[in-house]
């Protein structure tokens, strides 16, 4: 007789080795990366806003789930990645205390408030930005740092003694190509520079090699799919091509692409699980509004950034957007509304 | 070869196969046990009026139930010896179910059957003796195969698919089967061609099981009569690859729409094991009373291939074994993908029973579920392209009356969909639900 030591349950008994747990720590590995080169970039500044943030998100989820008495679950990474994220946007320069407001809205309302992992509408580290920029727009719009050039790195443990700059998106909108140009290199180092990450911008979002790396191994662990990524790109390329220069189809695409947080929205944000809508084609045209609505921010809005907001404006069309591309059934009965 | 077979069009998953086990083990005969309950509810369908009193004799292969009205099939007592008592037993799916316990007489001689000829039988001859031998479908629902055989008049059918698919990971008592009786598979499909009056049938394997292809296909080129034309098509390894719709598209490039039935695309898809119970109903006029069960999984002593008598309790088998490991975690009726997990293993073998399966702590993922995160995999994989995540949310919202619009009743429950899910969401179990609830 065999004791009845066995569970028992429902089919299927096979599971795959995934869980939420897994995806999660593993982007937040592939965030790493762009985290140290920013060290490098912007000194250690930028490690400690970071650390802050990360540990504002995970203590600020643990007490709204204490709070609500749900269950806490800051194991899983999802307020870590937030934490990274939403350092991955705020300028290097900002005081250091400022990702604790931003991760209380991040977190607190943006997550819990709408319902928690799953259900929030949009994407919590873009919310806890898009409120910095709005409580404290001098800060969130000014406080860049030059980029290091040198090992000097070591010397510039926390204070701001680096030199305050302008991002080239800013110099672009207000001065045109050429002061881009006299300001940052012609294009051959330019676009090296901005590639690799030696650039002014928000403290993740300068390495377009890193980022794309880390996506790319997302990739193919089919984490995510290529579809919100590259349309993304294309888009904001082709409407900067179009729209970005003096007359149409004179822009830079290249530079539109490299500059601002296009390629960490892009793979890191608007590739979010829960805002960002399941199917190929409603991805690819999630990704399309993402890029289109940027390039209209950045050229016709107040802010020379629009990655932040184009992304914020595409989340609450997911559900719709799942709507109107439903995934094809494989041979539903006749007259069905599929 | 695996890629340039084909497969399904949309969907499916790779489990791990663990096929390993068992599959290069050869078919081997459970001694009959001391006592087997013979369930008179196999499957769906109507239970059987007993025939026969407590106390009274009864032969290996004697029909000991009968349906009267109704959907069922006969069964028959699967050893010699005396009716012990009649009652109840416990059912992977019902429970309990009716039953007859007979207790085996160890002087009994086995019983032999000799072939004869069928080639000049009638269709509803050869039809009467399937009747007669009590078949179901093995492959799973246990479909009374004398029905299945007999589609209401005017239905058009130019194909018949024998499923060799065998994609739940584990089992291998078809895979087996191939290897050992290929000529009695190739006569039960013309036999079942004779009925239907087609000429057309097409073997249905996954390439995993390349033994069997080989067999098979050497067999086939052995074996086939100018009037009927008997094909092997290796498909590619990919689960549900078994499942009667996606074998369909794959092979015929058909799609049966729901709520319709293969015969209304022209197909008969009948499992490969079924076709070797065909032949051993019409050639031996043998009931069916034994079957292959693969006992597999990495809790159990020495994993096999059984021939064991229908009625044989699942303890007995265990301790022919030489019982089970410690880390025993779970004991599941079927594949692990699709079957049963029990309470208890006095249950009895029934009809349908293509595995059991004991498996280790490492092998199956017990831990709690949490919200959907809305990856999509679930989307991903679901080869009759559904929505289980908005299924499961639904159900969860307590809103199952308003899931019919995601196609719930389309589900077959393959398990795919809560197989890749970070989550580890039991969206088969919210899709029941949602179907007990949905249009009502």
């Amino acid at each position: 007789m065999i004791p009845p030591a066995w569970s028992v349950s429902i089919s299927p008994h096979l599971k795959s080795t995934e869980s939420v747990e897994k995806i999660m720590w593993t982007v937040v590995a592939c965030l790493i990366p762009s985290l140290i080169l920013s060290v490098f970039v912007f000194g250690f500044r930028a490690l400690i806003i970071a650390a802050i943030s990360t540990a504002s998100c995970v203590a600020v989820e643990a007490a709204t789930q204490k709070l609500l008495k749900r269950p806490v679950t800051v194991r899983d990474g999802s307020a870590v990645i937030t934490g990274l994220l939403l350092a991955f946007c705020i300028p290097p320069g900002v005081p250091l205390w400022m990702p604790i407001p931003g991760a209380i809205m991040a977190i607190y309302v943006a997550k819990h408030l709408l319902g928690g992992i799953g259900f929030n509408i949009f994407n919590p580290a873009l919310i806890g930005r898009a409120f910095l920029v709005a409580t404290f727009p001098v800060a969130m719009t000014s406080a860049w740092l030059a980029p290091i050039h040198d090992a000097a790195v070591f010397g510039s443990l926390g204070g701001i003694d680096a030199v305050s700059t302008a991002t080239p998106l800013y110099v672009l909108k207000h001065y045109g190509m050429n002061a881009v140009i006299e300001r940052f290199g012609a294009p051959s180092t330019l676009y090296w520079d901005f590639f690799v990450g030696w650039r002014p911008g928000c403290i993740g979002e300068t390495s377009a090699l890193l980022l794309t790396l880390g996506g790319l191994y997302l990739m193919l662990r089919r984490y995510i799919s290529w579809h919100i990524p590259m349309a993304t790109v294309l888009s904001v390329g082709f409407f900067s091509w179009v729209f970005g220069g003096e007359k149409l189809f004179t822009g830079d695409p290249v530079l539109a692409v490299l500059s601002g947080g296009v390629i960490l929205g892009a793979f890191f944000m608007a590739t979010d699980y829960v805002t960002s809508p399941n199917g190929n084609a409603a991805k690819l045209v999630f990704g399309a509004g993402v890029g289109a609505l940027t390039v209209l921010i950045r050229l016709k809005g107040g802010y020379p950034e629009g990655v932040c907001y184009a992304i914020l404006l595409m989340n609450p069309l997911s559900p719709a957007l799942e709507g109107w591309f439903k995934p094809k059934r494989f041979a539903p009965p006749k007259g069905a509304t599929t | 070869m695996s890629k340039s077979s084909p497969t399904f069009s949309k969907g499916g998953i790779h489990p791990r196969e663990s096929k390993e086990l068992t599959e290069h083990l050869p078919i081997e005969a459970m001694p009959p046990p001391e006592e087997v309950d013979i369930l008179l509810l196999q499957h769906f369908g109507s239970p059987c009026r007993v025939l026969v009193d407590k106390k009274a004799t009864v032969i290996e292969g004697e029909t000991i139930g009968v349906v009267d009205a109704g959907l069922g099939a006969s069964v028959h007592s699967s050893v010699s010896g005396t009716v012990k008592s009649i009652g109840a037993s416990p059912h992977p799916v019902r429970v309990e179910a009716p039953s007859v316990t007979i207790r085996r007489d160890p002087q009994a001689e086995p019983r032999v059957f000799a072939p004869s000829e069928w080639e000049h039988l009638s269709p509803e001859e050869l039809l009467g003796k399937i009747r007669n031998a009590g078949l179901v479908g093995l492959g799973g629902a246990g479909f009374p195969t004398h029905l299945k055989l007999s589609p209401p008049p005017g239905t058009r059918l130019d194909k018949l698919i024998l499923n060799a698919a065998e994609c739940e990971p584990y089992l291998n008592c078809d895979n087996r089967t191939m290897i050992e009786f290929p000529h009695e598979i190739l006569t039960g499909a013309r036999i079942i061609l004779r009925i239907l009056g087609i000429k057309e049938c097409h073997i249905g394997v996954e390439n995993n099981k390349q033994e069997a292809i080989w067999v098979l296909s050497r067999a086939a080129a052995e074996n086939t009569a100018p009037d009927c034309k008997i094909s092997v098509n290796p498909l590619m390894v990919k689960y549900p690859q078994g499942s009667e719709k996606q074998l369909i598209q794959t092979i015929t490039g058909r799609r049966v729409p729901y709520p319709g039935l293969p015969f209304d695309v022209g197909v008969m898809v009948i499992n490969v094991g079924t076709a070797k119970t065909i032949h051993d109903a019409v050639v031996l006029e043998k009931p069916l009373y034994e079957r292959v069960v693969t006992i597999s999984g990495r809790a159990i002593a020495r994993p096999a291939n059984l021939m064991v008598r229908i009625g044989t309790r699942l303890s007995d088998i265990v301790t022919f074994l030489g019982g089970t490991r410690d880390n025993l975690a779970r004991i599941v009726v079927g594949g692990p993908m699709m079957g049963f997990s029990i309470p208890t293993t006095d249950l009895p073998v029934m009809k349908t029973t293509s595995g059991v399966l004991f498996l280790s702590d490492d092998e199956i993922d017990s831990r709690p579920h949490g919200p959907c995160i809305r990856c999509g995999k679930c989307v991903e994989v679901c080869s009759m392209g559904l929505s289980p995540n908005e299924v499961g949310i639904y159900v969860e919202a307590g809103r199952a009356r308003d899931t019919a619009q995601f196609g719930v009743f389309e589900c077959f429950e393959c398990g795919a969909c809560a197989f890749v899910c970070p989550a580890k969401r039991p969206l088969v179990q919210f899709t029941r639900l949602a179907k007990a609830k949905a249009g009502k």
